[in-house]
């Protein structure tokens, strides 16, 4: 096995007003190292400007989204080795504004995440249990999937309708809004319905499925999607068929 | 500078300050409150937690059996009055988090299901499959999206306490994303910042664990308490301290030596049987489980490897069927980076820095000695780890004691006055202070990697599972060395825009203070006891030591130590028995 490999990094710094570029590191191709090893490397011992995010290193915090030879990638998780003989290319995610480096602002994720009121909602005065109320391991099941994204943002940045849309709600804020809806304790879909219907993007959608593709922990928000346009279409004929009502 | 203002503020958005944000704005919505936190929230270390978190809910357990696996497994260093808070009100707060969505794991007919843990008497750990973190702090983080009134400010490190006369009054931070120091007033501040187990080389612990809020708490006057008290997880992967979680024994996991052999049985654990009993063999406590590994090490038992000597955790047994119902992020995580399958291999496993049972000293209130400031979580010490947690025991304390910390504080805040201007001035000390020592600077020739291995290295060498008076010295010459050293740092990065390397240089001098506390309260306290083994004093001394550590930070050289009565209230200090 060769030794050494080579990074391409992404640069880009807003004081410097300059286009991105790309800075090539060699690191030391040591058995077992990720993506993220590599940039630490670099970062401590051969230029500390390089930034990007990480921090758990052990995929589940979500911070070191990142993409590899053009593809999306949680960097804490992807052998350098599978990329022999290099060069690697390292970019920041896409449809993201990048802040500097490999860093994006993520303000928009943020602000969408909360719009799908992802919590438990009940209908007022429903009761509430002075245990914990009672969920079998299939209603556990309904939802289970759903509630394992991490929030890495990959799927957005593979996402081409978010790429044209930004206004699209998109993959991984739906999956979490499905998530809810099919949790047994809560009472809250059809106000999420609305928060989904308020855009068109989900109409946009195909059924490519890039988000699920490269979802690294098998969430599947494109099947999320599909779902949403399904109940969706149906409260759309309640409507038509029972005009304000149906609710 | 901009200059912000709250009734309180988190600093923190992992379990415990989330929880305490929560408990705030459920206790009083007109107060005004804020969360800061260097990372999103839902990044906090909290995510990583792998194994479940302990409340007794199962029909043939009881609040006083956990109360004794807690009292006893912290070897009687746990203040007593503290447990008991802890073990009434777990289950009630578990309980709130189902109700807000966590998805824990089920029984078939739909009530929570628990699991065994290490020291553990009954079965009562629930758990969300092996990522009982990640649903923990997502539900929590979630939850609080709820309640418009949490501000938040996410990538925003806190790097010095305001306090006036005596008196906390807020945060002088750094935006991460534009390098605007901020001040953030506040009447109350929270400490809700996580432990430091970064400060050794080898830990479980994320990136973002470097103890800044004990720093924080330090240098502002408020002492840190037990700091000796360092927790090695008996079970991470030997190249990347990425943990195997306890449940895998919960579960009934076995740890065997070279030669395939249950080696605990020999270190009074027990006698090996096929399906784990309860305090016994792979469920003993933490600490006993880590220092029979240095014993089977001393005897040349263990393998050895590219990172060190280990064993194996062997799993096999327990089939594909049951690792991924119950241990799917194990088997993720053997796969991932270490390039085997428990369901065919054995896991190589050593003990890895995890948790630190010391921490910023607070009452069970969550407040500290310093007025308006309180603490909670991994961060603070209340104390009810005393010298070994118990696996499971975190998570709960997390929303117990966040939840404590946060009423507290609700209270003592509307009743506070506005902070005193005269912090303005502090705060632009704090500015110019970082400008001048950090980003203007281009003297110095340190790379802040280097000191922090050396760092590591020394606190390796000085304070693991087995101390002497001669290794902490050392350690702590060395650490007064490194702190020496840090004024002649360099920083490659000048930029105000998202300056990780910034970042990781307050974090590096903050741990040199979290570190020196540790050694000089290691270094007094002559005994034996939980995770704190002294080579040189083997033995438990209830006589002397059978208090807590008080470290106050001097303005020059190492901490004062002083010593705190432990409070005993129903379990008077005994033997620890395990597995007989
Ligand atoms: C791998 C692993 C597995 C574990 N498994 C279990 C388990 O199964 N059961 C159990 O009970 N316990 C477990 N633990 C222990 C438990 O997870 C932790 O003790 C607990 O999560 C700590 O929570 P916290 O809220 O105190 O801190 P954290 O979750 O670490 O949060 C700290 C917060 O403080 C913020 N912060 C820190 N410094 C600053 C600063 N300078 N400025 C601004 N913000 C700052 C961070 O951004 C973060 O939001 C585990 C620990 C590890 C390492
Ligand atoms: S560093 Fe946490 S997911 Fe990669």
């Amino acid at each position: 096995m060769a030794d050494k490999i080579t990074l391409e990094v992404a640069r880009y710094s807003p004081e410097q007003d300059g286009e991105p570029r790309f800075d090539r590191y060699e690191v030391p191709l040591i058995e077992n190292w990720m993506v993220l090893d590599a940039l630490n490397y670099i970062k401590d011992q051969l230029d500390g400007t390089v930034t990007f995010r990480w921090s758990c290193r052990m995929g589940i915090c979500g911070s070191c989204g990142m993409v590899v030879n053009g593809h999306e990638r949680l960097t804490c998780e992807t052998l350098l080795a599978d990329y022999l003989p290099g060069p690697i290319r390292v970019e920041p995610l896409r449809h993201f504004p990048v802040m500097r480096d490999l860093v994006v602002d993520l303000s928009d994720f943020m602000e969408k995440l909360e719009r799908v009121k992802p919590w438990i909602i009940r209908q007022p005065g429903a009761p509430e249990p002075s245990r914990e109320f009672i969920q079998t391991p299939e209603q556990l099941a309904e939802y289970k999937q759903y509630s394992l994204c991490i929030n890495c943002v990959l799927c957005y940045s593979a996402c081409p309708v978010y790429g044209l849309d930004p206004h699209f709600i998109g993959p991984a804020a739906s999956a979490l809004s499905l998530r809810y809806n099919l949790d047994s304790r809560d009472q809250g879909a059809e106000q999420r319905l609305d928060v989904m219907a308020q855009h068109d993007g989900v109409w946009d959608c195909t059924v490519i499925g890039e988000c699920s593709v490269v979802c690294p922990k098998h969430v599947d928000p494109s099947l999320a999607i599909q779902e949403y346009k399904i109940s969706a279409t149906k409260a759309w004929f309640k409507n038509l068929l029972m005009p304000g009502g149906g609710k | 500078m901009e200059v912000t203002a709250h009734d309180i503020l988190l600093i923190g958005g992992g379990g415990a300050g989330l929880r305490a944000a929560i408990a705030i704005a459920e206790a009083d919505p007109r107060l005004n409150l804020a969360v800061v936190s260097k990372v999103y929230p839902m990044r906090s270390h909290t995510v990583s937690a792998e194994g479940g978190a302990a409340a007794v809910i199962a029909a043939n357990d009881t609040i006083d059996e956990h109360a004794y696996d807690t009292i006893s497994g912290s070897d009687w260093l746990a203040d007593q009055d503290a447990v008991e808070i802890f073990v009434n009100n777990v289950t009630h707060e578990m309980l709130r988090l189902e109700h807000w969505g966590c998805p824990w794991s089920r029984e078939p007919d739909g009530r929570i299901a628990v699991r065994p843990f290490g020291g553990m008497k009954k079965e009562r750990t629930w758990f969300a499959a092996d990522k009982t973190g990640f649903h923990m702090l997502h539900s929590l983080f979630q939850t609080s999206l709820k309640y418009g009134e949490i501000k938040r400010y996410d990538e925003t490190f806190a790097t010095r306490l305001l306090v006036d006369d005596g008196v906390v009054g807020g945060v002088v931070a750094i935006e991460l994303a534009t390098g605007k120091i901020r001040a953030i007033m506040a009447k109350a501040v929270i400490l809700c910042t996580g432990g430091c187990g970064r400060v050794f080389p080898f830990t479980t612990n994320a990136n973002i664990c470097t103890g800044d809020g004990m720093a924080l708490a330090f240098r502002a006057g408020a002492p840190l308490k037990d700091m000796e008290m360092v927790q090695y997880h008996p079970t991470g992967l030997p190249q990347t301290g990425i943990l195997i979680t306890e449940a895998t024994r919960g579960e009934g996991g076995w740890l065997v030596n070279k030669d395939g052999y249950r080696y605990l049985q020999d270190y009074d654990l027990g006698k090996p049987t096929p399906t784990p009993v309860f305090r016994s063999m792979e469920l003993g406590p933490r600490d006993r489980l880590s220092q029979a590994f240095v014993k089977e090490m001393e005897k040349g038992r263990t393998l050895k490897g590219p990172y060190g000597d280990y064993v194996h955790l062997d799993l096999r047994h327990l089939g594909e069927k049951k690792i991924d119902e119950k241990l799917p992020m194990v088997r993720e995580l053997c796969r991932n980076y270490a390039n085997i399958d428990p369901v065919h291999q054995m896991i190589p496993v050593r003990p890895v820095v995890h948790y630190m049972m010391g921490g910023i000293s607070t009452d069970s209130s969550g407040a500290t000695p310093l007025k308006g400031l309180y603490a909670a979580g991994e961060a603070a010490c209340v104390s009810m780890n005393g010298a070994n947690r118990l696996g499971s025991n975190s998570l709960g304390e997390l929303l117990v004691f966040g939840a404590r910390a946060g009423t507290s504080a609700a209270q003592y805040a509307s009743g506070a006055r506005r902070p005193s201007d005269r912090l303005l001035a502090q705060a632009a000390d704090e500015e110019r202070r970082i400008e001048r020592e950090y980003l203007n600077r281009n003297s110095g020739r340190e790379r802040i990697a280097k000191l922090r291995e050396e760092m590591q290295h020394a606190m390796e060498s000085a304070c693991g599972i087995y101390r002497t008076r001669q290794t902490l010295e050392e350690g702590a010459a060395k650490l007064a060395e490194l702190k020496q050293r840090f004024g002649g740092i360099t920083l490659d990065d000048h930029s105000r825009t998202f300056n990780t390397q910034l970042m990781a240089a307050l974090e590096l001098s903050g741990m040199l203070e979290v570190a020196e506390s540790m050694v000089h309260a290691a270094l007094w306290r002559e005994e034996s006891r939980g995770a704190h083994q002294r080579t040189d004093f083997p033995k438990r001394d209830d006589q002397k030591f059978l208090a807590h550590s008080i470290a106050h930070r001097n303005a020059e050289g190492p901490p004062r130590i002083e010593s705190l009565p432990v409070t005993i209230t129903r379990w008077p200090p005994g033997e620890r028995v395990y597995g007989r």
